[in-house]
């Protein structure tokens, strides 16, 4: 650009190459250039190409929530004092006044009622973070159902994942920090998972908390981790993740003109920045407007942590629900060997607890695997044309909510009018019932909608115009579809099952499949198979009932 | 005789069975039925427990058997005090209107003066707790509401949950909310322990802690304005998670629906 001829033609006299900067902006980005370079990048990203559909700005809500909890959170941290030194309130909240409690709870008692703007910006920092966690869980189903996580996005969909997990927990230290009845019972509680792990358990309660519950180290060290460790983590994955989804460029549907090799949509200069920057303000504003009208963690209420109360509604945040749930329902089993107990009621839940998680997580890679395609894929399935995946998908997403129903049975107890023993057991029963369930109902209706597909492009849709024939009988017009219609129903590649090699080699010797090769060609056919697809029409069958004379 | 059964297939002749049938009831229902006006309560003790009784007989007897003894379809009323019955009757929760896993608070329909009368003789069965006076149930010390609320997250919280709006236990039961429950009522509950509360009585709970457990509910369940806006029934995480979902989330999701469908239209035209 402009540097290399500047200094060959010195400092004082402009570039002979270039005209004179017409005004003091272009000199300032001449300037910024010389020194950054920003020409060349902002050539490159600037006309980035990002196709338009709603579902794509999932992420841009995370993404959003994430920088309004950050700009929140700095605030709250000048007010908020990670201690459990003991003190009495004497503020201005009178059901409270007298009352020992923690330096932390006063703190947040102090921010919620005596610091300016102080019980907003909590608000807005709690229902924030409720919304990021949501909008990635929602992001993420949407990158599962429409197969985005292929090839080349498999790392992203791990990063995504990781900033999933990291949020959860961060969020848990969060609510953990205020030093409130609610939330002494969430450290109370991940106390007593701690110590149901074999073995260690102890000695990781001890050092986690460095001495007997509560002790004094347990807030002061979540802090930390809360403000400074997860963040950063979470800060680095996020620009990862970002850069990633530039440099493999955005997916799209499928649609006449678009192929694996462009991306048809607008640039990222004027339209994206322009849509990007507005949605940042809309979801600024309304997670802003939520806080100002609803209450959120409304700590005053719950009291000061004390180990000798408790009160019931006693949930975790939503994101942390089905963990809540997995203990609720776990049968309280307890096995004692030589002096040890081995509680299983607790235990159980802790490991089944990732393993929920992990699932989905992995997913992937087990897809790569059995499909054994190593080509990108830059255009999206419709969540149909893949029925297994998807059926797995809402299989995974029907045990999420049958454990978050664990998670709230005394509420659904209690505003259904039902008995909480019930609601349990149909959770217990659920956890193994509903996702089989689940998995047929959406494998066959992902079927019925690639049959309706087939027969929409064979058929033309229906006008609602009856004819009647000249016997009698009464017929429905059929229409035929657009081409453009028709390229959208047909675009997607229908995956055929992996064949076994052949049972005997070319000179006729038996060979023998390994275990694995045939559990892959199994489970191939499961995806696969006839009963997984509908073959979609070929460009033979339209001709051959568009062109006859056929009665349609 | 035979007149009338020569005329009881007359067209009329439903109309006046019916008519006599009416009359006879009615009849019977003023003769038995307690008089709308409650007795002047300036009546000696005896009388209220003689009212009490009849009162007693046709509300209560049915299950608790006519002189309070029991029976399988209710517990023996001996020795369960006057406050007990000014508890379950004023808040409508006695007579029971169906058997089940707990009984449901619903409209009273007895007078105070009826609800004494019963007490009264309720409380002649046997000894027990004694209906509270104002005085013992109404704190007048503001400080009160905060010693109140720890004694209230101690004892009721788990239960009554930590803004007294209930919460669920096994098999049905449930700990009702606290929300509009007159003060008296409140110290009842606390002192005779209905339905599956626990009793807390004097020797256990003093006097002076139920009137700050009092002082503490009926402030947190009083309409004063919540400090951080709607409250979302203050059943905690639960309802913000439900409210964050469909509110926070949903609306975001519309909106970029909304900006996704505006777009520009260079291309067009």
């Amino acid at each position: 650009m402009s540097s290399a001829s500047s200094t060959t033609t010195g400092a004082a006299k402009p570039s002979s190459t270039r005209d004179k900067p017409a005004n003091k902006w272009e000199a300032a980005a001449d300037w910024t250039d010389g020194r950054l370079g920003i020409y060349s990048l902002a050539k490159a990203n600037l006309r980035k190409i990002f196709p338009d559909h709603w579902s794509f700005m999932l992420g841009e809500i995370c993404l959003y929530s994430f920088v309004i909890i950050i700009l929140t959170g700095v605030y709250l941290t000048l007010f908020f004092k990670p201690s459990m030194g003991e003190v009495i309130y004497n503020g201005s909240y009178v059901p409270l006044k007298g009352i020992g409690m923690s330096e932390a709870y006063a703190s947040t008692l102090d921010i919620s009622f005596e610091v300016r703007g102080g019980l907003l910006i909590r608000q807005i920092h709690h229902w924030a973070a409720l919304v990021f966690v949501a909008a990635m869980l929602v992001h993420m189903m949407r990158v599962f159902f429409t197969g985005a996580f292929r090839k080349p996005r498999e790392i992203n969909w791990v990063f995504g994942f990781l900033l999933l997990v990291l949020g959860m927990f961060d969020g848990f230290f969060g609510y953990s920090l205020p030093d409130d009845l609610l939330s002494g019972t969430g450290i109370r509680f991940m106390e007593g998972a701690i110590l149901a792990v074999p073995l260690v358990g102890t000695y990781l309660q001890m050092f986690l908390y460095g001495g007997e519950f509560p002790g004094h180290d347990i807030i002061p060290r979540f802090f930390t981790i809360h403000v400074l460790l997860i963040p950063g983590i979470m800060l680095g994955l996020l620009v990862a993740h970002l850069i990633l989804v530039f440099y493999h460029k955005h997916t799209q549907w499928a649609g006449p003109g678009k192929t694996e090799k462009n991306v048809v949509g607008m640039p990222l200069m004027p339209v994206y920045m322009a849509k990007a920057g507005g949605f940042f303000f809309l979801v600024f504003g309304l997670i802003s407007a939520i806080s100002a009208i609803a209450s959120i963690n409304p700590i005053w209420a719950y009291g000061p942590y004390r180990p000798d109360q408790v009160s019931t509604d006693a949930q975790p945040d939503w994101y942390m629900g089905f963990s809540e749930g997995l203990i609720r329902v776990m049968p309280g089993w307890e096995i004692s060997l030589w002096g040890h107990t081995l509680n299983l009621g607790v235990f159980v839940p802790l490991m089944i607890f990732p393993l929920v998680l992990v699932a989905i997580a992995v997913y992937p890679f087990i897809e790569g695997w059995i499909t054994g395609d190593k080509r990108e894929h830059h255009i999206l399935d419709r969540p149909r044309n893949a029925p297994v995946r998807t059926a797995l998908g809402a299989a995974w997403i029907s045990l999420y909510l049958v454990l978050l129903v664990g998670g709230g049975n005394d509420l659904f107890a209690t505003h259904l009018h039902l008995s909480i023993n019930s609601i349990t057991y149909f959770v217990r029963v659920g956890f193994f019932a509903v996702p089989v369930i689940v998995f047929i109902i959406t494998k066959r209706w992902c079927l019925g909608l690639q049959r309706r597909d087939k027969e929409k492009v064979l058929h033309g849709r229906e006008t609602g115009v009856i004819k009647r024939l000249p016997h009698g009988e009464f017929v429905e017009v059929h229409a035929q579809l657009p081409q453009k219609d028709l390229f959208k129903l047909t675009a997607h590649e229908q995956t055929q099952p992996v064949e076994l090699p052949a049972q005997t080699d070319e000179n006729g010797v038996a060979r023998k499949a390994g275990a694995l090769t045939r559990t892959r060609a199994k489970l191939s056919r499961g995806f696969y198979g006839e009963g997984s697809q509908i073959p979609k029409p070929t460009a033979e069958e339209h001709h051959e009932i568009t062109s006859g004379h056929g009665h349609h | 005789m035979k007149k009338l059964s020569a005329r009881r297939r007359h067209p009329l002749a439903a109309l006046v069975v019916l008519l006599l049938a009416l009359a006879a009831t009615g009849g019977l229902y003023a003769a038995f039925a307690p008089a709308d006006k409650a007795q002047a309560d300036v009546a000696a003790q005896s009388l209220a427990i003689d009212e009490g009784k009849k009162l007693f007989a046709v509300g209560c007897s049915s299950c608790h058997g006519l002189n309070g003894q029991g029976s399988s379809d209710g517990p023996s009323l001996v020795g369960v005090g006057s406050a007990s019955v000014d508890f379950q009757v004023g808040t409508g929760r006695m007579p029971a209107q169906q058997p089940g896993a707990q009984v449901p608070r619903k409209k009273n329909i007895y007078t105070q003066a009826e609800i004494d009368q019963l007490a009264a003789f309720v409380a002649s069965l046997g000894p027990g707790p004694v209906t509270p006076k104002e005085e013992q149930y109404t704190s007048t010390n503001p400080e009160d509401i905060s010693k109140g609320g720890e004694l209230f997250r101690t004892n009721c919280a788990q239960c009554h949950n930590f803004a007294g709006q209930g919460g669920a236990l096994t098999k049905g039961k449930y700990a009702p909310s606290l929300e509009g429950v007159d003060a008296k009522h409140i110290y009842e509950a606390m002192q005779t322990g209905p339905q599956n509360m626990p009793s807390f009585p004097d020797t256990t709970m003093p006097e002076e802690q139920k009137k700050q457990i009092v002082a503490f509910v009926r402030h947190t369940t009083s309409d004063e304005p919540n400090p951080g806006g709607l409250t979302l029934g203050s059943l905690g995480p639960v309802t913000e998670g439900l409210f964050g979902w469909i509110f926070g989330l949903g609306t975001l999701i519309a909106v970029a629906i909304w900006v996704a469908a505006h777009t520009t239209k260079a291309k067009k035209s």
